[in-house]
């Protein structure tokens, strides 16, 4: 009876300690907002340049007080001399949180949302914090030339979800073009058919084909209001797949459309110049530079890889001038991770786009901080460090763009959720904790048979659309 | 163009040529086109003014880098510019010698997915000892110009699939054919030491658990006694040819290729570079070469950290090829990656830095290296981790890896940290030829950049 009450009670602590790996490596009670006061620091406002010996005051989870000298009686105080703040880290891209990525089943999943599936207890969500990593665009995976509705998150690991959904960030969508939905890298299933479409005309007809149903399907509702006496009158039956398409034609939904080359690229922007819509980004955009003309002609944004190429045929043609290229075109870019590894480290990611194409410092900062929130519509919130906004902030021990430097504190919304420090320190009670489960009975070795059961998640090596697309189970 | 203004106009150029100063080097030597028919001439070339980064001693200021005949002829603040040499002015510039990436398949992959024509890892079947990366290498592969020109000099190219992946190549990145690149054609053996688990590399599916441990176990052992047998086959062998050798009265035994080529590794005479990343396996591959008797170098080594007594002890070097990776288990800590290095460092255990990446990302091997700085390891191993120890690993530090006198020249000179990722290389010497900075994406975007 005892034994087996043992059992329980270490079968219980080793679940909780698997399911809750990020709670484990951060404090044991959810971080409060204290006032702030950071002092001396080296201040990368990127709106407003670079402010040395400058002290910052947050309150209230925003930002308070930018200045010298400045008074706050009841702040805890941070001495950051020598180093750096800068806003938290926006990456444009990414698929963390999410427990299913790709609904492949249909060509258009415009009816299908990221934030139903969204974990909240991840280890990458507190690795990213850890790299300056503040927000995220959660992306629906490229497997569709139409694909799911996204989610704006601020990562707040040990917080309840509602608390991770960015508010009044503008709803998006994703779109994906070339070899993801035309599903040439996939194997089918022997026995089933191929799904529709399969070459590039393919994907134009389907969206076209999704616009045009929408459009009809926007006039139904309008000739519905427009009726004056709607008595009698049976309103059009709600459709899911066309409502977000229909907010998108009324510019109310962001289209995030994962491309590659630029003959695509171009596709896109024709359908969506003939049916009066916006792109807001081009996602990857590997062949972006080609047609940066055309991109900033339709008012797109562009949200890259560094130098990421060359992995299948569709990437062959990337080059990691692709940023710097846009940028002097005049098209807002943003460099994304797609990966939760390398949503860890954007900021040497930015510093590559001054390697390739001379890209200035703070235009390089600005690609993964005011730029993506520009995409996301949250720039009255985040992605530079102004007065009344959010105190999405980290310090970091020397310029964010040398990769000599790390991160040794980041707040969200004036909270802190990674600190270096407490990181360390608690890395002693943790081994100690880990030592004592792995000696719990049922976890003992020699017992043979089946080793324990570990839940099943998505591999996080490497998330990239490329990969995630038929690797699913 | 009609001939006459084409001569002018050459004239012209060679004129405007002469005339610039040496610092456009750069732009004047070789075709600008990636593909050559022929690797440019050697030269004698006087590096002048500049901050030189030895790597086996301290930096000098305001010194003097002579390349003469493919050598390093001299290094230092006081040295004779030989008379005819080309002279570079590196005033506010600085001079490194060329990365050195012992964990690649440079020039075995081109495009990894959707062309399964231009991939040349993997042998069919788990024993192919005889499978060289030396036959395969494509010289003309975009990937070599493209990491060439980020200051990677020389690469490892191993073979990677089966038990037994075949014998990973030391080359430049430089040459019209493979045995042009070559440094040492037939560098390592590469042997994927038998795991419970998988970790996938660039695109491979991540560790699945496998269903029944012992089961697992045993299946490993099975394949340990596999290799085992292979190579003692292989000893057996060698020793039957030598045997035969000195007395012709025995009798002869027929060549066989596959074990012919096994005995200069069950011999000792060349390294084994054994994959191993979690803790029982790097113990297992250690082992395992002990009883054997080989000359391991491990490779991947992401728990390496956790083994720093037993690599110290059997003074085993590791190529590592994770910092990057994400950390294997859920409740590692966030750092224990990119801290490796610098465990491993303060333990005394022998170590180099490596990407791990097939070619195209190869050149990012500085910024592994500096996020191991940036945590922990100290700037100066950092740069030795990826120049000076991947060549005494490879047991070419007699010819390469630092900036002294007699060694090849492969020699970049930059405007920053060679580690950082916003420094720009400013010219490139490999082999003691001065290297064009060109490559697919500076070709890509020289034809798109000023498109209107």
């Amino acid at each position: 009876m005892k034994r087996s009450l043992a059992r329980i009670l270490a079968t219980a602590l080793l679940s909780a300690l698997l399911s809750q790996p990020a709670l484990a490596q951060q404090t044991q009670s959810p971080p409060q907002s204290t006032d702030t006061l950071i002092r001396n620091a080296t201040i990368l406002t990127i709106t407003h340049g670079t402010l040395q010996n400058t002290d910052l005051l947050i309150s209230k989870g925003k930002i308070a007080a930018i200045g010298k000298n400045l008074k706050a009686p009841d702040a805890r105080v941070i001495d950051a001399a020598g180093r750096y703040v800068m806003p938290g880290i926006i990456d444009c891209h990414s698929h963390s949180m999410l427990d299913a990525i790709n609904e492949l089943t249909l060509a258009v999943t415009s009816m299908v949302r990221t934030g139903d599936v969204l974990n909240t207890t991840g280890a990458e969500l507190y690795r990213e914090l850890a790299g300056g990593t503040t927000t995220l665009n959660l992306l629906h995976g490229s497997g569709n030339p139409i694909g799911g509705l996204n989610t704006v998150v601020k990562i707040k690991p040990g917080r309840p979800l509602s608390e991770f959904l960015f508010p009044g960030a503008t709803p998006g969508i994703k779109f994906a073009l070339g070899e993801n939905p035309k599903r040439s890298n996939s194997q089918v299933t022997p026995g089933t058919p191929r799904r529709y479409p399969a070459t590039r005309m393919g994907v134009e007809e389907v969206i076209r084909d999704a616009f045009t149903r929408a459009r009809d399907y926007q006039r139904g509702w309008a000739e519905y209001r427009a009726s004056a006496d709607q008595k009698g009158k049976i309103p059009p039956r709600r459709d899911l797949q066309l409502e977000p398409l229909v907010e998108v034609l009324e510019g109310k939904r962001f289209v995030h459309a994962h491309c590659y080359r630029s003959d695509e690229i171009v596709m896109l922007i024709n359908i969506a110049n003939e049916f009066g819509f916006k792109i807001k980004t081009f996602q990857h955009a590997l062949e972006g530079y080609k047609v940066a003309k055309e991109i900033a002609q339709h008012g797109a944004g562009a949200s890259v890889f560094a130098d990421f190429w060359g992995y299948k045929i569709e990437a062959y043609d990337a080059i990691p001038h692709n940023a710097a290229i846009l940028t002097r075109a005049g098209v807002v870019v943003s460099m994304n991770s797609d990966s939760d590894e390398r949503a860890r480290r954007l900021n040497i990611e930015a510093a590559k786009a001054i390697r390739y194409g001379d890209l200035t410092e703070e235009e390089a900062l600005k690609l993964i901080t005011i730029n993506p929130a520009l995409q996301l519509g949250i720039q009255s919130r985040v992605g530079s460090i102004e007065v009344g906004k959010d105190a999405d902030l980290a310090i970091w021990t020397g310029h964010p763009l040398s990769v000599y430097s790390r991160v040794d504190t980041t707040f969200v919304d004036g909270v802190i959720f990674f600190d270096r420090q407490q990181d360390q320190a608690r890395r002693a009670e943790l081994q100690k904790e880990r030592a004592q489960l792995e000696q719990a009975e049922p976890n003992r070795p020699g017992t043979g048979g089946r080793s324990p059961q570990t839940p099943r998640r998505r591999p996080s090596t490497n998330d990239d659309d490329d990969q995630w697309e038929g690797n699913q189970p | 163009m009609n001939q006459e203004k084409r001569t002018t106009m050459t004239l012209l150029i060679t004129l405007v040529i002469l005339l610039l100063s040496v610092s456009a080097l750069g732009q004047q030597i070789g075709n600008p086109a990636t593909q050559q028919g022929g690797t440019p001439p050697r030269g004698t070339y006087a590096i002048r003014n500049a901050r030189i980064f030895p790597v086996s001693g301290p930096p000098i200021e305001n010194g003097t880098v002579v390349i003469r005949d493919g050598k390093i002829e001299a290094v230092g603040a006081g040295v004779t510019i030989p008379s005819g040499a080309q002279q570079i002015d590196a005033r506010g510039l600085s001079v490194y010698p060329g990365m050195i990436d012992a964990g690649t398949s440079m020039g075995l992959v081109e495009v990894g997915q959707g062309a399964p024509g231009t991939v040349d890892t993997t042998e069919v079947g788990e024993m192919n000892p005889n499978a060289k990366a030396i036959i395969a290498i494509h010289p003309h592969s975009a990937h070599i110009a493209v990491t060439r020109v980020d200051g990677v000099t020389s690469a490892l190219s191993s073979p990677t699939g089966g038990l037994i992946a075949g014998q990973a190549a030391l080359i430049n990145l430089l040459g019209t054919t493979p045995q042009e690149m070559a440094l040492i054609p037939q560098a390592a053996l590469v042997m994927n030491f038998p795991r419970t688990s998988r970790r996938g590399g660039d695109f491979g599916s991540e560790q699945q658990p496998d269903a029944n441990l012992s089961e697992t176990l045993t299946a490993n052992e099975r394949q340990v006694e596999q290799i085992r047998k292979l190579l003692r086959d292989a000893e057996a062998y060698g020793r039957a040819q030598d045997a035969y050798a000195k007395d012709k009265s025995l009798p002869r035994m027929n060549l066989d290729i596959v074990l012919e080529s096994l005995v200069p590794y069950v011999r000792g005479e060349r390294p084994v570079i054994l994959r191993a990343d979690r803790e029982a396996e790097i113990r297992g591959a250690v082992r395992f070469a002990e009883e054997m008797k080989l000359k391991p170098i491990i490779l991947g080594g992401d728990d390496a950290w956790k083994v720093v007594n037993l690599l110290k002890e059997k003074n085993v070097p590791v190529i590592l090829t994770g910092i990057l990776n994400l950390p294997m288990r859920e409740d590692d800590a966030y750092d224990t990656l990119y801290e490796n290095a610098s465990k491993l460092q303060q333990a005394g255990v022998r170590f180099c830095i490596s990407s791990g990446n097939s070619g195209a990302a190869v050149r990012n091997l500085p910024l592994y290296a500096g996020m191991a700085a940036a945590f922990g390891l100290a700037k100066e191993e950092a740069l030795k981790a990826v120049t000076l120890y991947p060549a005494q690993i490879m047991n070419v530090a007699d010819r390469m890896g630092s900036l002294e006198p007699g060694k090849i020249a492969n020699i970049v000179v930059t405007d920053g940290d060679l580690l950082e990722a916003r420094t720009h290389v400013r010219y490139l010497f490999i082999d003691g030829r001065a290297v064009p900075l060109s490559s697919r994406h500076t070709e890509l975007n020289d034809a798109f950049k000023g498109r209107k």
